[in-house]
C-alpha cells in the first residue's frame, strides 16, 4: 500500500500473526486508517454499495442454487416452487432479481462519476481498467441469470444474444454451437449458463480485489480532481468514510426494499412468466433494462458497410452492430488516452462538462430507444445517438483537450473546500445584497 | 454536482420521460378499466371473501377449459389465501386437537379436494390407483395435454392460469377488461366462426376487414378507422347469473368478473400479503437507522471542514 502503514498489533497474539500474515494490518491499514480526501461527497459512496450488492447476489444466489433445478423441464417449475413453497422463498428470489438491478443502478452511477470527476486519468487507468472488467463480467453475468428461470424472455433473449455469435466470419458458427452445446438454446445452454452464472460472481469478487488494491496505491480521486498534497487533505477512511458510506448503503437499500416489497416485477418482463416454448415467438422480445442502451446500438446498425461504388459488403449490419454494441463498452478501456486533458474534475472544464451531460442524456435516450419496436423514426434516432455516443470519446474529448481554456485549479483539496464553502454562503446572500454579484469572484 | 442536488432534478424529471416511455407496443387496443382492487397500494390486501367467490367462478366457469397447474388444494388453505382458517369454525365439531390453520387439516380444502378422482401413479399391485383428492394434490387440469386441450377450442390453447395476471402487462386490469368486454363487431369486421371479436385483445383487425371497405391497395378506406383490438377464440366465459353465490354478492358478469380476477391475483402472487407486511417493517427500520446514521455521521463529521 502506499501510505506508511501505522497498525500497532496491541496483544502478544497479534504481534505473532503479524510476523507470520500481517492480514489484519492489511485490513487495518486499507480500511481503518486508509488516508481519503475529506471532500468526497455522496457520488463516492456507490463503491461501497457495490461491494455490498455483490456480496448479497452472492449469498442470495447461492441459496437460491439449493433449490433450484437447471433442466429445460424442471426449471421454470422449481422458480415457482421457490416462490410458493420454499420457506421465504419469494423473498429469495425477488431479492436476487431485483437485486440484478440495484447493481446495475448502483454501476451505472459509479460509471458516471468516473467519468464527472476523471477519474480514469493518469494515475489510474489500471483501476478503470479493472472496472470495465467488473462492467463486462457482470453483464455476462446478468444475461446468464436470466435465461435460468427459463421464461419466455430467457429463452428468446438468449436465442437472439447468442445468434449474434454467428456474425463473426469463418468462426461464428462454431461459437454458436460451441455456446449452444448444440444446433439451438436447449438443456445444454441452460445447463452451461447455470454452471457459468454460479461461477462469475466470483470472478467478479477477484477483480474487485484488484480493483481495490489499484484504488490504494494512487489512492483515491476526489471531487476537485486535485491530488492528495499534506495529511490535511486527508480523513481517515474510518470512522469517516465508513459511517458516510454506512449511510449512503441504507438510503441506497431503502429504494432497493421499495421494489423488492412493493413493486418486485416493475422491472421485468411478464412474458418472462410464461414457460419457455420454442414454437412461440414473443410479439417484441426486449433484455432487460439494463442492457437497452446496448441493445439500441446494436439494432441502430441496419446497413452494410461495403466499398462505395461497388457490391462488395466489408460488413454486414449484423456484425455491424455486434461490433458497435462491443466497441461502446471497449472504448471505454481507452479512454484514458483519449481524453488528453491534464484536468480531471468536470468542475473545472466548463465545455466539456455540457458535452458530458449531453453524454449522459444520450445514453438515457438509448435506453429508451432500446424498448422501442424496429422501425422509423427509432432507428434513425437510434442512430444519431449512437452516432454521438462514440462521437464523444472520440471526438469531443480530444479536441476539447486542446481547445478548452479550463477554469484555474485550487491548489489543494483544502483550498477547493474553502472556496466551496465561500461560493456557498454567496449562494445562499439575497442577490440585492451582493455588491456586483455578476463579477467574477476574484481568485482566492 | 452534487448527487443531492442530482437527485432533485431527476425527481422532476422522471416522472416525464417514464410517461412518454409507455408508448404502446402491441397493436391497439381500446384503454383498458381500471377499477380499484383491494390489494393495490402500500397497505392493500385481499378480501378473503371474495377470493372464496373468485375460486367458485374460476371452478365453475374457468376450470372448464383452463388448467392452473402450479396451484395445490392445500395452498388454498395458507395464509393470505382463500380458504385459511385461523381456527377450527366451532360448528363442525372437530377434535380440539386438529389444527386448522395447518393447510393438510384444513376441513374446508380437505373437502373441496375430495370432490375429485385423481389418478395417483400406482397402487401396492401395481394397477393404476385412483383415489379422492387430498389438500397434496395440485388442482386438476380439465384436459390430458396440450393437443387434446386445442382441439375442444378451435385450435387455440387456453393458457394455464397460474400466473396469468402477473403474465400480461397489466394483467389484472387487462383481463377483466378482456372478460367484461366483448362487443359485437364492428360492421367493417369481417370475424371469421369460431372466433370473437373483443377490442381488449391485443390481436390484429386488420385482415379482418371487409373487402368492400378496402381500396385497390388493400388500405382501408380512408374515411373509416381500424376498430381497436382483434378476434381470438375464446367465446364470452361469463354471463349473468350462471354462478350462485352464497354470501348474497351480487350475480353480475362484472361482479364475477372482479372476483376471479382477484383469485387469478392471489394464484400468481400467493405470497403478497406476507410480502407487504414485511416491507412495512423493514421500510420502518430502514428509515429510523438511517436517522440514526446519519446522526453519527453529522456529530463525526462536525470539526471537518468539507
Ligand atoms: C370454453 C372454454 C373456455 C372457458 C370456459 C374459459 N376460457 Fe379463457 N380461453 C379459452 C381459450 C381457447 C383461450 C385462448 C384463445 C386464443 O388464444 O385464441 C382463452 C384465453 C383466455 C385468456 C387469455 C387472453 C390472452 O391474452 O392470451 C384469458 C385472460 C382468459 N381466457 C380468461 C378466462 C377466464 C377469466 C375464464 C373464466 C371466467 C375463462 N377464460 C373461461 C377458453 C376458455
Ligand atoms: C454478480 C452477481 C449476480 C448477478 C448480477 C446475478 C443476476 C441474476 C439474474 C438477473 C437472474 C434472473 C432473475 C430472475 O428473473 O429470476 C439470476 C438468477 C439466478 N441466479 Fe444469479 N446473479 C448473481 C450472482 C449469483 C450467484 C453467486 C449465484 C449462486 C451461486 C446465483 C444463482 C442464481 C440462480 C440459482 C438463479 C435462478 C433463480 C431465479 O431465477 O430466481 N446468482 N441471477
Amino acid at each position: 500500500m502506499s501510505h506508511e502503514s501505522t497498525y500497532v498489533p496491541g496483544t502478544g497474539f497479534e504481534r505473532w500473526v503479524d510476523k507470520r500474515l500481517p492480514l489484519v494490518r492489511l485490513g487495518y491499514d486499507s480500511f481503518i486508517d486508509f488516508p481519503t480526501p475529506k471532500n468526497l461527497n455522496y457520488w463516492y459512496t456507490f463503491g461501497g454499495i457495490l461491494s455490498i450488492i455483490l456480496v448479497w447476489q452472492i449469498v442470495t444466489g447461492i441459496v437460491l442454487a439449493m433449490h433450484y433445478t437447471a433442466h429445460t423441464d424442471y426449471a421454470f417449475q422449481s422458480v415457482e416452487m421457490i416462490m410458493r413453497d420454499v420457506n421465504y422463498g419469494w423473498l429469495l428470489r425477488y431479492a436476487h432479481s431485483n437485486g440484478a438491478s440495484m447493481f446495475f443502478i448502483a454501476v451505472y452511477l459509479h460509471i458516471a462519476r468516473g467519468l464527472y470527476y476523471g477519474s480514469y486519468k493518469e494515475p489510474r487507468e489500471i483501476l478503470w481498467g479493472l472496472g470495465v472488467v467488473i462492467f463486462l463480467l457482470m453483464m455476462g453475468t446478468a444475461f446468464m441469470g436470466y435465461v435460468l428461470p427459463w421464461g419466455q424472455m430467457s429463452y428468446w433473449g438468449a436465442t437472439v444474444i447468442t445468434s449474434l455469435a454467428s456474425a463473426v466470419p469463418l468462426i461464428g458458427d462454431p461459437i454458436k454451437t460451441l455456446l449452444w452445446g448444440g444446433f439451438a438454446v436447449d438443456n445444454p445452454t441452460l445447463n452451461r449458463f447455470y454452471a457459468l452464472h454460479y461461477l462469475m460472481p466470483f470472478l467478479i469478487a477477484g477483480v474487485v480485489i484488484l480493483h481495490i488494491w489499484a484504488l490504494h496505491v494512487p489512492g483515491n480521486n476526489n471531487p476537485s480532481g486535485v491530488e492528495v498534497k499534506t495529511k490535511k487533505d486527508t480523513v481517515p477512511f474510518h470512522p469517516y468514510y465508513t459511517v458516510k458510506d454506512g449511510f449512503a448503503i441504507v438510503c441506497f437499500f431503502i429504494l432497493f426494499a421499495a421494489f423488492l416489497f412493493y413493486m418486485p416485477n416493475t422491472l421485468g418482463h411478464p412474458d418472462n412468466y410464461i414457460e419457455a416454448d420454442p414454437m412461440v415467438t414473443p410479439a417484441h422480445i426486449v433484455p432487460e433494462w439494463y442492457f437497452l442502451p446496448f441493445y439500441a446500438m446494436l439494432r441502430a446498425i441496419t446497413f452494410d458497410i461495403g466499398i462505395p461504388f461497388t457490391d462488395i459488403v466489408l460488413i454486414n449490419s449484423k456484425l455491424g452492430g455486434v461490433l458497435v454494441m462491443l466497441g461502446s463498452i471497449l472504448i471505454l478501456f481507452v479512454l484514458p488516452w483519449l481524453d488528453r486533458s491534464k484536468v480531471r474534475s468536470m468542475r473545472y472544464r466548463p465545455v466539456a462538462k455540457l458535452w458530458l451531460i449531453l453524454f449522459f442524456l444520450d445514453v438515457c435516450l438509448l435506453g429508451w430507444l432500446g424498448a422501442q419496436l424496429a422501425e422509423q423514426p427509432y432507428i434513425l434516432i437510434s442512430q444519431l445517438a449512437t452516432a454521438y455516443y462514440f462521437a464523444y470519446f472520440l471526438i469531443v474529448l480530444p479536441v476539447l483537450a486542446i481547445t478548452e481554456t479550463p477554469k484555474a485549479l485550487p491548489r489543494s483539496i483544502s483550498e477547493s473546500v474553502t472556496a466551496d464553502k465561500a461560493g456557498m454562503r454567496k449562494r445562499k446572500t439575497p442577490v440585492g445584497m451582493t455588491a456586483g454579484g455578476s463579477h467574477p469572484a476574484p481568485a482566492e | 454536482m452534487t448527487l443531492k442536488r442530482t437527485l432533485a432534478a431527476l425527481g422532476a424529471v422522471l416522472p416525464l420521460a417514464l410517461a412518454g416511455g409507455a408508448s404502446a407496443a402491441e397493436g391497439k387496443i381500446k384503454e383498458l378499466k381500471e377499477p380499484s382492487w383491494t390489494w393495490e397500494g402500500i397497505f392493500g390486501r385481499y378480501d378473503q371473501q371474495q377470493l372464496q367467490r373468485g375460486y367458485q367462478v374460476y371452478r365453475e366457469v374457468c376450470s372448464s377449459c383452463h388448467s392452473m397447474k402450479l396451484v395445490a388444494f392445500r395452498h388454498l388453505a395458507e395464509d393470505g389465501g382463500p380458504f385459511y382458517l385461523e381456527e377450527c369454525p366451532v360448528e363442525l365439531g372437530l377434535p380440539s386437537t386438529t389444527d386448522c390453520s395447518d393447510p393438510a387439516a384444513n376441513p374446508i380444502v380437505k373437502a373441496l379436494a375430495a370432490d375429485y378422482q385423481i389418478e395417483a401413479g400406482v397402487d401396492d399391485s401395481g394397477d393404476p390407483l385412483i383415489r379422492p383428492g387430498l389438500p397434496a394434490d395440485y388442482l386438476p387440469s380439465p384436459y390430458a395435454n396440450r393437443q387434446q386441450a386445442m382441439l375442444a377450442n378451435g385450435g387455440a390453447y387456453p393458457p394455464d392460469m397460474s400466473l396469468l395476471v402477473k403474465s400480461r402487462v397489466k394483467g389484472r386490469n387487462y383481463i377483466y377488461s378482456l372478460i367484461t368486454g366483448y362487443e359485437e363487431p364492428p360492421a367493417i369486421l369481417d370475424v371469421p366462426p369460431g372466433q370473437y371479436y373483443n377490442p381488449y385483445y391485443p390481436g390484429d383487425t386488420a385482415s379482418m376487414v371487409r373487402e368492400e371497405y378496402l381500396d385497390e391497395e388493400g388500405h382501408i378506406l380512408h374515411e373509416y378507422e381500424l376498430p381497436p383490438g382483434g378476434a381470438f377464440k375464446m367465446a364470452p366465459p361469463l354471463q349473468d347469473g350462471i354462478v350462485t353465490y352464497e354470501d348474497g354478492s351480487p350475480e353480475t358478469v362484472d361482479q364475477y368478473a372482479r372476483d376471479v380476477v382477484s383469485f387469478l391475483q392471489w394464484s400468481s402472487e400467493p405470497k403478497l400479503e406476507q410480502r407487504k407486511e414485511m416491507g412495512g417493517f423493514v421500510m420502518l427500520y430502514l428509515f429510523a437507522f438511517a436517522g440514526i446514521v446519519y446522526a453519527s455521521y453529522r456529530q463525526i463529521w462536525r470539526n471537518v471542514e468539507h
